[in-house]
């Protein structure tokens, strides 16, 4: 239950960042959104095994399901990696990282401001 | 020699393969020529290797091989095996559909080439990277792991997005990557869940097991949508019509026929072996694609450059593809995968052939353009072809694709679905009218000449001669001869679209054409495809027996 209580926050934190104005802002959120995934993954490897898989550990029965595990890891480094490309996105643009921008079709950005 | 023997083992090296050689070509410095060859040289290899697939697994064969060669574990109760390996699975389908994208890939690499953004160091290590996260995706019998080589696809694309699209700003970069993160935390939501409720993520034990259990159904249902994002059907659509205008016209081509259609083909994979074509749920994608065509096309007619038309159209087609899933039938579903491949072919063409007057010409906007059927007539024949090819006319392959869509949806009496499909296609040729008159008939303005050596002079520096159209003497600006140039020497006064930018969108426009005339052969393909998402029980033995 904790978990899912934890999950939840983590959500409601996160779309309620997402609609907020200014780039970072919005990483914050896929910050916050990436951590309500992960803890999912552990919450679907049964939580109630909590000993630490790993040979000669805690006797098998009480070891946690490590592929979720796994799982968490390898999400963790692809989350890491794209939030660093999008904190890279969001000061290399423009001079702040302000997202409410004017009605921008494509159009108009690729053809109307270049002359 | 056994195809079906031999070429099992050999499947994890086209993951391999490319990934490898896209390190070793950004680890070539300053060799232009030498990347090029890498690159070329590989896409060419998986273009072969996809050939020989096809060829394994066009009487319905499947390949499957656990990569690791991790044997199934012994659970205990009464001889019962759980897979521990990630199987790298191939049928008919995913051969198909990677032979038609390591196609689209040379062609729009030499368009690449062709418009020099192919020298930049990255390009080419970033398109073998994705073609590794492609040909992963399309392999892999595992959600996660099409998870991951989904984000393998990606995060070269958030590279080529934004690294060609730079001189726009990064507006489309910044929406694209937002969204697609959304969707893929989404899609790892979606597994997490299925895992809590099955107990697996490999598709072939996952089979059927949404019909048994509401709650791996409702997994289930979150795993699609996620995916259903990155294939923008409608509800979630604007991303990408936001997006793909917003880079230059070789990576808006590469990507028109890789990321929303390997979603598209995780669509078809996942509901014929987790749902098991489940009739209940039918009417849901029913609705959903009939909305994805409409809505799509309407936004095409709106719009007021070539690209963004294009991108909308995509739109449109997607739901059209989308509707095999909706039908699940043999015919529905043959029609379906007829009509993804046949449509990655010809967007891909439609992308090159505009693309190519853009990058020559500076502009995609309609009203700036005209008179390019005398001025550029290959390439006006070149995108006649592939917009009547995309409208569904009869000597192409678009013919076949939706003559036999809406027979599919009639022998299910869906007429409503078929109503809108016919309403569409009037609608898709109304647009592509507009693109024509607009861009190819009419007459010439009279700032075109001006305006594309202005655009040439901006996009590569001053390098170029330039010879003051309206002055008495012309003042030339030094610096190496090109062919615009040479022929504004020479008197022609002329800015052409040089050859190379126009092959790569004719030879694809030539496939359309052979699709449409020889579609017999690619039919009873589509077909094998087909049984194989009908009958996914081949797919499951051949997992296990690998």
């Amino acid at each position: 239950m904790s978990i899912a209580i934890a999950v939840g926050l983590l959500t409601a934190a996160a779309v309620y960042l997402f609609m907020q104005r200014g780039m970072v802002r919005i990483v914050l959120g896929f910050i916050l959104a990436s951590h309500a995934a992960n803890l999912m993954f552990f919450a679907a490897g049964n939580p109630a095994y909590r000993a630490v898989p790993y040979i000669d550990g805690a006797p098998f029965e009480e070891q946690a399901d490590p592929l979720p595990q796994a799982f968490v890891l390898t999400a963790i480094v692809i989350a890491f990696a794209i939030t660093m490309y999008m904190v890279t996105l969001a000061i290399t643009t423009t001079t702040d990282d302000d997202t409410e921008n004017d009605e921008e079709s494509p159009a108009k950005v690729l053809y109307g401001e270049r002359r | 020699m056994n195809l079906a023997e031999i070429l099992p083992p050999l499947l994890p090296l086209l993951v391999g393969m490319p990934l490898l050689l896209g390190a070793a070509g950004a680890a070539v410095r300053k060799n232009k020529l030498a990347r090029h060859i890498i690159s070329m040289g590989t896409l060419s290899a998986i273009f072969v290797f996809s050939i020989l697939l096809v060829i394994a697994t066009r009487d319905g064969t499947v390949l499957a091989h656990r990569v690791g060669g991790w044997t199934p574990v012994d659970v205990g109760s009464e001889g019962e095996t759980f897979e521990i390996a990630i199987p790298f699975v191939v049928d008919a389908l995913s051969a198909l559909v990677l032979m038609i994208i390591s196609i689209l890939g040379i062609a729009s690499v030499m368009f690449a080439m062709a418009t020099h953004e192919a020298r930049a160091r990255f390009f080419h290590p970033f398109v073998l990277v994705l073609m590794a996260g492609v040909a992963g995706a399309l392999m892999t019998g595992d959600i996660f792991n099409l998870f991951v080589f989904i984000e393998v696809m990606l995060l070269p694309s958030y590279g080529l997005i934004a690294m060609m699209g730079a001189k726009l700003g990064a507006h489309g970069a910044r929406i694209y990557v937002s969204v697609n993160l959304m969707a893929s935390t989404l899609l790892l939501v979606g597994i997490a869940l299925v895992y809590a409720t099955a107990g697996t993520v490999n598709l072939a034990e996952l089979h059927g097991a949404a019909l048994e259990d509401p709650a791996v159904a409702i997994a289930g249902g979150v795993v699609l949508t996620a995916i259903s994002i990155k294939a923008a059907v409608v509800p979630v659509h604007g991303w990408l019509t936001r997006t793909y205008p917003m880079t230059s016209p070789a990576v808006t081509a590469l990507f028109s026929g890789i990321h929303t259609k390997v979603a598209i083909y995780a669509i078809y994979r996942i509901y014929s072996l987790l749902f098991d074509g489940d009739e209940r749920f039918l009417w849901v994608a029913l609705l959903v694609t009939s909305a994805t065509m409409l809505i799509g096309v309407l936004g095409a007619i709106g719009e007021k450059t070539t690209r963004s038309i294009l991108v909308f159209h995509m739109i449109s087609q997607i739901g059209y593809i989308l509707i095999g899933v909706g039908l699940f039938t043999t015919l529905g579903l043959t029609a379906a995968i007829f009509y993804l491949l046949h449509h990655m072919i010809v967007k891909a063409s439609l992308f090159l052939s505009t693309g190519a007057i853009e990058e020559t010409y500076g502009t995609g906007e309609i009203e700036k353009l005209g008179g390019m059927l005398k001025r550029e007539p290959l390439i006006a024949i070149t995108f006649m072809a592939a917009a009547l090819s995309l409208a569904g006319l009869p000597p192409f392959s678009g013919f076949v694709a939706k003559f036999s869509i809406i027979q599919a949806t009639l022998e299910e009496t869906h007429y409503w679905v078929a109503a809108v499909a016919v309403i569409v296609s009037v609608f898709t040729l109304l647009s592509m009218l507009k693109i024509w008159t607009g861009v190819f008939m009419g007459e010439e303005p009279k700032d075109l000449q001006e305006r594309a050596l202005t655009y040439q002079e901006r996009m590569h520096g001053k390098r170029y001669l330039r010879v003051e159209a309206q002055a008495e003497t012309p003042t030339l600006t030094v610096g190496p001869p090109t062919s615009t140039t040479m022929a504004v020497l020479s008197g022609e006064q002329a800015v052409k679209v040089p050859a190379k930018l126009i092959i790569p969108g004719a030879l694809l426009a030539a496939v359309t054409i052979f699709f449409g005339l020889g579609a017999e052969v690619l039919m009873s393909l589509s077909a094998t495809a087909a049984e194989g998402l009908l009958n996914p029980e081949f797919y499951v033995e051949a997992v296990s027996g690998a």
